[in-house]
């Protein structure tokens, strides 16, 4: 009973190393085929359109309704205070800080993450990719370094995206329906919220998140067993890993950027 | 018997080759001769490792044990860069066309040609138009591969295999799901390649009628072992039972239909436990 208890964990740790092992191996291949990408905007330009262009709508209105949320919830909170003048600084610090970075990250994850996972698995699966290696092209290069530089472009523009729209939602409530002046609500923003401190943390944030979630989804495909079970286990392993490790990582982050002022 | 294969002749070599999946062996120490400028057929039943055997030649997958040399190079000691520039010399058509399905017919066969060359569109317009002439396959450049039946779909992917004009190249089963029609061009097709741009060909296929009208020598494999070898002729009068049972296509004989099961009756009578 023990001993095979221990068995399987130690069978299952052996499994998860080799597996970390094959991820760190496949993302060295993977960013130094990046290189090759540079001569050849197009294939990049073509990755950020379905990586990037395609998410958009869905940035946009969870953006707002987030937003919007945050308008409200701001609002009864700080209304107790008196301060509903500052409803703006929260709102944008919110959005920039965190929820900007973390849910369009999430939300990447759901819509491209596992449409990227689903591709490159079912490219493997019908021997594409094998296909392409005995014409002397490398798949790495040409198939997986675009996608994953698209990835990691994309992200920081959908989360800049996603806090814009936020913002806006969280005026729209504010000071269109709670009666917030509006021209505090702007200006306490413009006093309050640094670019440094602010912004470029979040930006960092969310370079990070494109990265570690285009890594994840590409690798899973390409990892996957190549049958269609094998790519739907492989789609939800992206969709799980990614949020686990967005989550993760966020509070890393978070810890290390906003600590001490 | 006249061993018309001589090892100095031939493009690709494979030696004492050994190739285990598991725990099942599927190659057991065979080798193989494939000379330059010819067509050599390998024939064997299904799951015998035909595919396994053009992807350990093209690379894909490492012996356990032997060498196979093209062009007197070990491919499986090339560094990878070298590997790759073999590659562009070698053409191969998959038994699943493996078409990349986000292009249309046209794109796929002008693919290998923008990875690999500069040549202006121009050129590479009527070089791809060329190849899917000779495919009978022109008029479906703007189909998607979706858009096409099995048959055509292994037709577009040879047109591929040749766009770079290779030195070699090997066909996974060419004929399967052809018409008698397609099949008969197909036949000639690979035939006339081969005459006309000296390229070596090997071919893997079930098709005794076609293989044995166009092969120069034939290598009949099964169960990890070479059982005949020859001249289409020598095959043909071959008095091994092996290849008279593959020949004629005897459902009785050393080749069994079955993959390996434990009797039959005792299974269908045993308690069956599910899993
Ligand atoms: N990826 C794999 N993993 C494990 N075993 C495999 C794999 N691919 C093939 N095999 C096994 O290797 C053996 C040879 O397969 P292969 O595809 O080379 O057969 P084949 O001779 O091409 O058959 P067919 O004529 O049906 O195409 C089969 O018994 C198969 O079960
Ligand atoms: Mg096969």
């Amino acid at each position: 009973m023990m001993i095979e208890f221990l068995q399987t964990l130690g069978k299952n740790t052996r499994a998860s190393f080799t597996k970390l092992g094959r991820a760190t191996f496949f993302l060295i291949q993977t960013v130094s085929g990046t290189a090759s990408v540079l001569p050849r905007p197009r294939l990049l330009l073509k990755q950020m359109y379905s990586v990037g262009v395609l998410s958009f709508l869905i940035i946009t209105i969870s953006g707002l309704f987030v937003g919007m949320v945050l308008g409200l919830q701001g609002y009864y909170t700080l209304s107790d205070f008196g301060a509903e003048e500052t409803l703006g600084v929260m709102v944008a610090a919110s959005l920039v800080r965190e929820l900007g970075p973390v849910v369009s990250a999430l939300l990447f994850a759901g819509r491209a993450g596992s449409a990227l996972t689903a591709e490159i698995g079912l490219m493997k699966a019908t021997e594409q990719l094998s296909g392409m290696e005995m014409m002397a092209v490398d798949p790495i290069k040409r198939i997986i370094s675009p996608r994953f530089l698209a990835g990691l472009l994309s992200m920081p523009l959908l989360a800049a995206l996603f806090s814009a729209v936020g913002i806006i939602g969280g005026q729209l409530v504010g000071s269109g329906l709670l009666g917030v002046d509006e021209g505090a609500y702007w200006s306490q923003m413009q006093a309050n919220i640094d670019f440094q401190d602010d912004i470029i943390n979040g930006v960092l944030k969310s370079l990070v998140f494109g990265f570690v979630t285009s890594w994840i989804a590409l690798f899973e495909g390409y990892d996957s067993v190549p049958t269609s079970e094998g790519v739907s286990r492989a789609t939800t392993r992206t969709v799980v890993n990614s949020a686990f490790s967005i989550l993760g990582l966020d509070f890393i982050l978070t810890a290390l950027m906003f600590g001490d002022d | 018997m006249d061993k018309s294969v001589s090892p100095q002749n031939s493009l690709v070599s494979v030696r004492h080759l050994t190739f285990t999946r598991g725990d099942t062996k599927i190659f057991d120490d065979i080798s193989m001769e494939f000379e330059r400028g010819k067509i050599t057929a390998i024939m064997g039943p299904s799951g015998t490792g035909k595919t396994t055997l053009l992807k350990l030649i093209g690379g894909q997958l490492f012996p356990n044990q032997g060498i196979i040399n093209i062009d007197n190079k070990n491919v499986h000691q090339l560094r990878r860069a070298d590997l790759y520039s073999l590659r562009k010399r070698m053409g191969m058509l998959f038994q699943s066309g493996a078409l990349l399905t986000d292009m249309n017919v046209y794109d796929n066969v002008a693919f290998p040609l923008r990875e690999h060359t500069h040549l202006p569109e121009s050129m590479i317009r009527t070089l791809v138009l060329m190849k899917l002439q000779a495919v009978g396959l022109r008029g479906a450049r703007n189909l998607m591969p979706n858009e096409l039946s099995g048959g055509m779909a292994r037709r577009v992917a040879l047109a591929r295999a040749i766009a770079l004009d290779p030195m070699m190249i090997m066909y996974d089963e060419p004929f399967t799901g052809q018409d008698p029609i397609s099949k008969g061009a197909l036949v000639h097709l690979i035939k006339s390649l081969n005459n006309t741009l000296g390229l070596t060909s090997i071919m893997v296929s079930h098709d005794v009628q076609e293989t044995t009208a166009i092969a120069d020598y034939i290598y009949v494999i099964s169960g990890g072992k070479i059982v005949g070898q020859g001249t289409p002729q020598e095959i043909k009068q071959s008095t091994s039972e092996w290849v008279q049972q593959f020949m004629t296509g005897a459902a009785d004989g050393p080749v069994h239909f079955h993959y390996p099961a434990k009797d039959y009756v005792d299974d269908l009578l045993s308690s069956g436990k599910r899993y």
